[in-house]
C-alpha cells in the first residue's frame, strides 16, 4: 500500500510538469491582464520544435533553446495582436492555437514523411532521468528513505526546474518590483501609466516570460516524457493548465496544487485499471476512466470559492479615450 | 543535287501527317488504358498510415503492389469518424474497381456504402460485413498472441507479465485474452496484468498515455508488457527502453523500434492481405465472403530479426515453434474471446 501511493505520486509529480510550466506561463501572462489560453498552441508548437531540433542537432538543451523560442514567437504575435494594436485576446488566442496545430501537422509531414511524428530521439538527445546523489544509499532510512528514493529522486532536469518555477514565479509576483508593476498593471493599468510607467512595455514583458515558459512545457512532452512528437501530442494539457490557474485563483501555489490534482487524478486513473479495490472489488474501466473528469467538477463546484480574475484582464490599454 | 520544292512541300505534309496519325493512335491507345486500367483504392483509418503498426502494415502491402505493378491507387486518411462514409462513397463514386476499408470501425460505414455500390468490390480488414460484393478479411489474433505469450512467460524472471490495449473493445479483448492463454501455457502460476488505455478512438494514438500504463506495470514488478494499441504501442516500447524492461510489439515487426528492448513482434500479415486483395482484384481472381488468417496460413506470427535475436534463446524458439506446430494441428485449442464474450483464464 505505502509504496503503491509512492508510486502513485510519483506518476503524479511527473504528469504534472507540462501544467505546472503552462500555468507558470499561464500566472504571468494574466496578472499583467493579458488573457492567454494560446498556451495551448505554445506547448504544442514547443512540443514539435524541441524534438525537431533535438533530432537535427542531438541536443537537448538545442531543442528546448528551439522550443523556448517558439514559444516567445508566438506570445510575441500574442502581444503584437492584444497589446500594441489592441485587438480581442481571445480571438488572437485561437488564432496561435489553430495556427500552431496546422504548422506542427504540415512541416512534420513535409520534413519527416511519418503521418506528423517526428523521428524517434536517441537518449543522448533527450531529457533523461538523473540518480540524485545517496539516493541508493539511503533508502534504509524508514519513510524519508523511501521518499527520497521513489519521489524526489529519478525525474528528468525539466522536472526539477518546473517546481523550482513555482516559488520562483511567487517571488517575482508578490515581492519582486517588476511583480508589483506586473499585478498593477493587471489591475489598474491606469494608475501604472499615472505612475510612469508604460503598460505595454510591462506586458511585453509578461509575455515574453510566459513565451519561456509555454515553450518549455512542450520540449518536456516531445524530448523528455516521450521521444518524438506526434501531431496534437498536447492534447488539451494547454487548456487544463488555464484551468489549474483559474483554479488556483492566480496564485502560483495554489495553481501548483490544482495542476497536481489533475495530475493525480490521472495517475490513479492509469493505476488503478483491473486492481481489486477494497469492498467493491475489480471497478470497470469506464468509470476509472471518468475519475478526472468527476473530480474536476466536485471540486470547481463544492471547494474552490469565488475565483477572482485581474480586474484589467482582457481590456487592452488605451491612454487617452477621446 | 536539286531537289524539287514541291517534291519537299509534298514531304513534310506527308511527315505532318504520319505524325498526326501517331498522335492520334498514341491519345486513343492512351485513353484505352485510361478506360481500362485498374483503380485501387483504399481507407485507411484513424492512427493514420504511419503508426507504425496496423495501418503502415496495409500501407507497405499497398505499396509493393505499386512498386510491382506500377498502378497507382487512391488514398485517404480518417481524421473524424464521419469521414469514413465519406470517404468511401467517393471512391466508389469515382469508379474505384476495389476499395480497402482498414479497420473494423469502417464496418457500419461499409455496410452502408457497399449495398449503394452493387457493382465496386470492397474488402474490409478485422471484421465482416456480410454483403455480396464484400470480402471480409479477419485474422485468427488469438495463435499469434498465444505464442508471444508463451515466449514472455518462458522470457520472464519475475513470473509477472503485463498488456496493454487501445480501445477497449471485444477484438483488443481477443488479442489478450491469447496471450493470456499463451503465458499461463508455460507458466500456470504468472500474473498478467491488462489495463486499456481508453474507450473512444483518440485510444489509438496517445503513447504518453500508454508509456504510463506500461510503467505502472513496470513498477508493479512486470518485466514484459505486450502492447496491442496502434501509435500508443510506441510509448509503451518507449517505457520498455527507458526501464531497461521489455516490450512486445504488435501487427508490423516493430522489433527496430527500440532494438534490444522489443522481446518481439506478434505479427498480423495486413501487408500480406493488402497485397492479395489488390493483386487478386487485379488479375480477376478476388472473391467476396469471409477470409480467416490464423497460423496455419502464415495471417499471423512472431518476429525474429536481428534486433531481437540476442534476446530470445534457441530453446525458446524450438519450444514455440512446437506450440505453433501444436495449434496449426489442433493438439492446443486457443480459446476465442470474441466466440462468447468472453476469456477462460485471467
Amino acid at each position: 500500500m505505502w509504496s503503491d501511493l509512492l508510486l502513485i505520486l510519483d506518476a503524479t509529480l511527473r504528469m504534472a510538469v507540462p501544467l505546472v510550466l503552462a500555468a507558470m506561463g499561464g500566472v504571468f501572462a494574466e496578472r499583467s491582464g493579458v488573457i492567454d489560453f494560446g498556451l495551448e498552441g505554445k506547448m504544442l508548437g514547443g512540443a514539435f520544435v524541441a524534438a525537431t531540433v533535438a533530432h537535427l542537432t542531438q541536443s537537448a538543451w538545442m531543442g528546448l533553446l528551439g522550443a523556448i523560442i517558439i514559444g516567445i514567437t508566438f506570445s510575441m504575435m500574442h502581444a503584437f495582436a492584444s497589446v500594441t494594436k489592441q485587438g480581442n485576446q481571445v480571438v488572437s488566442c485561437v488564432a496561435i492555437n489553430i495556427f500552431a496545430m496546422g504548422l506542427t501537422t504540415v512541416l512534420g509531414q513535409a520534413w519527416f514523411q511519418r503521418g506528423g511524428k517526428t523521428p524517434q530521439l536517441p537518449p543522448e538527445a533527450r531529457f533523461t532521468t538523473i540518480e540524485l546523489p545517496f539516493a541508493e544509499e539511503l533508502r534504509v532510512v524508514p519513510v524519508l528513505g523511501d521518499i527520497y528514493y521513489e519521489l524526489i529522486s529519478g525525474h528528468n532536469i525539466l522536472v526539477y526546474i518546473a517546481y523550482i518555477m513555482v516559488p520562483l514565479t511567487a517571488w517575482i509576483v508578490f515581492r519582486s518590483r517588476f511583480g508589483l508593476r506586473l499585478r498593477a498593471t493587471g489591475e489598474n493599468p491606469l494608475a501604472v501609466d499615472t505612475a510612469g510607467i508604460s503598460v505595454n512595455a510591462t506586458r511585453y514583458k509578461a509575455l515574453i516570460i510566459n513565451g519561456i515558459l509555454g515553450g518549455m512545457s512542450g520540449a518536456y512532452l516531445s524530448t523528455a516524457q516521450l521521444a518524438f512528437f506526434v501531431k496534437d501530442m498536447s492534447a488539451g494539457k494547454g487548456y487544463l493548465a488555464l484551468a489549474a490557474m483559474i483554479f488556483g485563483k492566480w496564485r502560483p501555489f495554489q495553481a501548483m496544487l490544482a495542476c497536481l490534482l489533475f495530475a493525480f487524478a490521472e495517475a490513479i486513473q492509469s493505476r488503478l485499471q483491473g486492481v481489486p479495490l477494497p469492498i467493491v472489488g475489480v471497478v470497470p474501466v469506464q468509470l476509472i476512466q471518468s475519475i478526472p473528469y468527476i473530480l474536476t467538477v466536485v471540486l470547481l463546484a463544492g471547494f474552490v470559492g469565488k475565483a477572482v480574475a485581474p480586474k484589467a484582464i482582457g481590456e487592452p490599454f488605451i491612454k487617452e479615450h477621446k | 543535287m536539286n531537289i524539287h520544292p514541291e517534291s519537299l512541300i509534298v514531304q513534310e505534309i506527308f511527315m505532318k501527317k504520319i505524325v498526326l496519325a501517331f498522335i492520334t493512335v498514341a491519345v486513343m491507345c492512351f485513353g484505352l488504358s485510361q478506360a481500362m486500367a485498374f483503380k485501387p483504392a483504399v481507407v485507411f483509418d484513424m492512427g493514420g498510415k504511419f503508426d507504425k503498426s496496423f495501418n503502415e502494415g496495409i500501407w507497405n502491402g499497398t505499396e509493393k503492389f505499386r512498386k510491382e505493378t506500377g498502378i497507382k491507387y487512391r488514398e485517404f486518411e480518417v481524421q473524424q469518424e464521419a469521414q469514413r462514409e465519406q470517404f468511401l462513397r467517393k471512391l466508389a463514386q469515382r469508379g474505384s474497381d476495389i476499395v480497402i476499408a482498414v479497420g473494423f470501425a469502417q464496418a457500419p460505414a461499409l455496410q452502408k456504402v457497399a449495398s449503394e455500390f452493387p457493382n465496386t468490390k470492397f474488402s474490409i480488414i478485422d471484421m465482416v460485413v456480410d454483403l455480396p460484393n464484400v470480402q471480409s478479411i479477419v485474422f485468427k489474433e488469438q495463435e499469434g498472441s498465444f505464442l508471444v505469450g508463451a515466449l514472455a512467460a518462458m522470457k520472464s524472471e519475475t513470473g509477472k507479465v503485463g498488456f496493454v490495449g487501445g480501445m477497449d473493445i471485444p477484438l483488443i479483448r481477443r488479442f489478450a485474452c491469447g496471450y493470456v492463454q499463451g503465458v499461463k501455457h508455460i507458466n500456470p502460476g504468472a500474473t498478467v496484468f491488462q489495463k486499456m488505455t481508453g474507450t473512444t478512438p483518440a485510444a489509438w494514438n496517445d503513447p504518453a498515455r500508454g508509456g504510463e500504463l506500461a510503467k505502472s506495470m513496470y513498477d508493479d514488478g512486470a518485466d514484459i508488457v505486450y502492447a496491442a494499441a496502434g501509435g500508443t504501442g510506441l510509448g509503451v516500447l518507449q517505457a520498455a527502453a527507458d526501464n531497461n524492461k521489455l516490450s512486445i510489439g504488435v501487427d508490423s515487426n516493430q522489433n527496430h523500434i527500440q532494438p534490444g528492448s522489443v522481446l518481439t513482434s506478434m505479427l498480423k500479415r495486413v501487408d500480406v492481405a493488402s497485397y492479395e486483395v489488390f493483386k487478386t482484384a487485379n488479375e480477376g481472381t478476388w472473391k467476396s465472403g469471409i477470409k480467416v488468417l490464423g497460423l496455419a496460413e502464415d495471417g499471423v506470427g512472431w518476429s525474429l530479426d536481428q534486433h531481437n535475436v540476442g534476446l530470445v534463446e534457441k530453446d525458446m524458439i524450438m519450444r514455440v515453434e512446437m506450440i505453433r506446430g501444436d495449434i496449426i494441428s489442433g493438439k492446443i485449442k486457443v480459446h476465442d474471446y470474441m466466440s462468447n464474450n468472453s476469456c477462460p483464464v485471467q
